[in-house]
């Protein structure tokens, strides 16, 4: 019996996974504009159990839930805004592909710049020291 | 029997490694202190190739024990299966995490080896170097023997092996590692003749050490291009770079041995910015270790890391502490000895390289950062946020896009004192193909891009000015040709992934035979899907008619695959390219009644994403090759007297 029941399982699982990853082709806006939207709105926000893919790439059927959440959202009028606002609501920053700029991220967004005007200045302080020593020995 | 030989082999090379390190740093003593300094350096020479035998020996061992299947190694049965085709049970030796630590000390042995027959400088720095070198091996062959000795056996043997990823049994991934990890271990060699040149205190280190500078570059610049092009075609997603931290890992010792390049030129040339140079020597290394540290401890799960054990992590860290460290104390105590201060003008070639140092360094900190503050917020207060793209595009992007800018000005000003003027007259060429590449886009690509206009025109300027140097130099120095290509390469590059990003196309449908589908300029006819029977796998094949009208120019076949002995399924991709543009195509779910899902991807100028890899590549050997026909520095030779 055990074993009729996990072939009927392996038998519907396909059925299962493919309904739900199928929501990107039913859930197409006709109007290429919102189309465009959507996608560019999928690719901000990441799939939470795939290995760094965003929503509009993967393949797990939790990125096709949040696909088809936000092409609801869409549909019903929502902004950008307040879709993201919804799901980070739910899941935390770590849905956000672009890390929100917070307490918590003012060093990651900074850093970058701050060790470019760092090793800018000390440039600037090498090449000064590198023309005085030009200057003495054209003395 | 076999795998105890290997086991035997790999003692040898622990214990010839430890006489290479001691043996080299003996040596590293002048003759006059020591009277068997010069007995030390021939015994550090023979243990370097000594060691190198041993761990050939060794690896050679396991490869022998993946072809013929050997499944009472636990490696092997792990990793391997009957069914597999030969080139992937090769590949399978370092699909694996004790496997690819093999390789790792194979590919730091044979650098040894280079270094004990190429070595140029003096004998004692040779011999120094050698012995750090030596130190190195010994703490990687240690992590081998106690964490994750390869030879371990089974008992009882399985009558089969449990396969391999197939993601991972592709011929892309049967280079990929091998030469990354040729670039990544390639970098030991400098960063041990840094160490040398503390602890000897000579400064013609930068030009001893630049052939392999130039090998580890060479290979980390194949070596991430292919890992890019195999992400691109086996993903099934048309992305060719995800930011994800494994590849993150590899571009930043790519970012900072690109920088190590630029500033050792400087300080061989006319002796400025030794001490930064050292360090860059040494940061490079590091940041290879960090990389291994990375990907290796599970620290970040991915495709690319087999290991999720803590010990390895620990043992790795430790290392990593000791390696960055000792050489970091090294440097401070060291350093301050090493007459410094060069002089040149504000309007020079050692600025411009200066200059390029800062942007690289900041672009290497923008992906430093990136990849390792969320692990560090999350084990702080337990925040999770994800770096993506986003965060590149915002960081890396402008700044690496203001380094382009100047690329092309510094090969054109002279070390010391340059003439700014000269040099930009002489770039006019340059500036008016970059206005024409930027307005051509402007009128031809849709839709217009900003971005896409800037990039087109650096790239032009880049190209340009390579292209100006090549004609105008004809019968010039060859460094100079190496650079042009290099730089021009980088143009590229930046042409491919503009052109791939912006102006991708897609097309996402569900198909069933006989359906069109129109993605870019192409009309696409589904013609069904049969099955088919691989050596290893059973595939799913769609056969999908590109069409001229009504006539069929050609079928393309994507698959979807299924690997029973792995238990996995995955993506086969087809791809037609005419060298500007590709269209791409994946075959996604069954969706019953001959009815399957396809995407389809135009992508214009993909190839030059790897092209220009290619050329950057070029550039890096055809340096190498000038650099290793003049066999030691002579004085300038006498002009020849004419026949």
């Amino acid at each position: 019996m055990k074993k009729f029941l996990f072939f009927l399982l392996l038998l519907t699982a396909p059925l299962v996974a493919g309904s739900v990853v199928a929501a990107p082709v039913g859930d197409n806006f006709a109007d290429p504009a919102m189309e465009a939207r959507a996608r560019n709105l999928q690719r901000q926000l990441r799939c939470l159990v795939c290995q760094g893919e965003s929503i509009d790439e993967s393949r797990a059927s939790l990125a096709a839930e949040l696909r088809h959440v936000v092409r609801q959202q869409m549909a019903d009028g929502r902004s950008d805004r307040q879709i993201e606002d919804y799901l980070t609501g739910r899941y935390g920053n770590f849905i956000l592909m672009k890390p929100p700029l917070e307490a918590d991220t003012y060093f990651l967004w900074a850093a970058p710049f701050l060790v470019l005007i760092l090793a800018g200045g000390v440039a600037i302080f090498v090449i000064s020291k590198a023309r005085k020593a030009v200057a003495s020995t054209e003395l | 029997m076999i795998g105890e030989l290997g086991q035997l082999a790999l003692c040898f090379a622990l214990a010839l490694s430890l006489v290479m390190a001691a043996a080299g740093l003996t040596g590293a003593r002048p003759n006059e202190l020591n009277n068997g300094a010069a007995t030390a350096r021939g015994i550090a020479h023979g243990a370097a190739m000594g060691m190198l035998v041993f761990v050939a020996l060794a690896f050679g061992t396991l490869t022998y024990a993946f072809v013929t299947s050997d499944f009472s190694i636990a490696v092997v049965a792990n990793n391997s299966h009957t069914l597999k085709p030969l080139i992937y049970k090769i590949t399978g030796v370092w699909g694996n995490h004790e496997g690819s630590m093999l390789l790792w000390v194979l590919v730091l042995s044979l650098y040894a080896g280079l270094v004990s027959a190429l070595g140029r400088g003096g004998e004692r720095l040779t011999s120094a170097a050698l012995g750090v070198q030596g130190l190195l091996a010994a703490a990687f062959l240690l992590f081998i023997l106690f964490t994750s000795n390869p030879f371990l056996r089974l008992d009882p043997a399985p009558f089969e092996g449990a396969g391999l990823n197939p993601l991972l049994q592709d011929p892309g991934l049967a280079i990929h590692p091998p030469m990354l990890y040729a670039g990544y271990v390639g970098l030991s060699a400098s960063f041990s003749y840094a160490a040398a040149a503390l602890i000897v205190g000579e400064e013609g280190w930068a030009r001893a050490a630049r052939p392999f500078m130039l090998i580890a570059w060479i290979a980390l610049t194949c070596g991430i291009a292919l890992g890019s092009w195999w992400a691109y075609y086996e993903l099934g997603w048309g992305g060719f770079w995800f930011w994800d931290p494994v590849e993150n890992a590899s571009l930043m010792p790519w970012l900072v041995a690109t920088a190590l390049l630029h500033s050792a030129l400087a300080t061989e040339k006319s002796g400025a910015f030794r001490t930064w140079t050292l360090l860059l020597a040494i940061a490079g290394f590091s940041m290879s270790l960090i990389g291994t540290f990375l990907v290796r401890s599970g620290v970040l799960s991915s495709v690319h890391a087999f290991a999720t054990d803590p010990t390895r992590g620990f043992f790795i860290m430790v290392l990593i502490v000791c390696a960055i460290g000792g050489a970091l104390g090294l440097f401070a105590w060291r350093a301050p000895t090493l007459k410094g201060g060069a002089a040149f003008d504000t309007v020079s070639r050692e600025t411009m390289l200066l200059l390029n140092n800062v942007f690289l360094v900041a672009v290497c900190a923008s992906v430093f950062v990136g990849t390792l503050y969320p692990l560090a917020l999350d084990a702080y207060d337990g925040a999770k946020i994800s770096v993506g793209p986003p965060y590149y595009a915002a960081t890396f992007a402008p700044i690496f896009f203001a380094l382009l800018l100047l690329v092309p000005l510094g090969p054109r000003l002279n070390w010391r004192r340059g003439d700014l003027k000269a040099a930009l007259r002489a770039l006019i060429p340059a500036a008016a193909i970059a206005v024409i590449a930027g307005l051509a886009v402007l009128m031809i690509a849709t839709p217009r891009f900003l971005t896409g206009v800037c990039a087109f025109a650096v790239a032009g300027w880049l190209i340009g000015a390579s292209a100006v140097d090549l004609i105008r130099r004809k019968g010039a120095r060859s460094t100079a040709f190496a650079a042009a290509l290099a730089h021009a390469g980088l143009g590229v590059t930046l042409m491919g992934v503009a052109g791939t990003t912006l102006w991708r196309s897609e097309a996402l449908a569900v198909m069933g035979p006989g359906d069109i589908m129109h993605v870019g300029p192409y009309t696409l006819r589904f013609d069904g899907v049969t099955q088919e029977q691989g050596p290893n796998y059973r595939a799913s094949r769609a056969h999908i008619a590109l069409m001229d009208g009504a006539r069929v120019q050609t079928t393309m076949t994507p698959e979807q695959r299924i690997y029973p002995a792995e238990g996995q399924d995955m993506a086969d991709t087809a791809i037609r390219t005419t060298g500007l543009q590709d269209l791409y195509l994946a075959l996604g779910d069954d969706r019953g009644q001959g009815h399957w899902t396809v995407r389809a991807y135009v992508s214009p100028l993909a190839p030059f994403i790897w092209l220009g890899g290619l050329v950057m590549a070029m550039g890096g050997m055809l340096s190498l090759w000038r650099r290793l026909r003049v066999r030691a520095p002579v004085p300038a030779a006498a002009p020849q007297p004419a026949e």
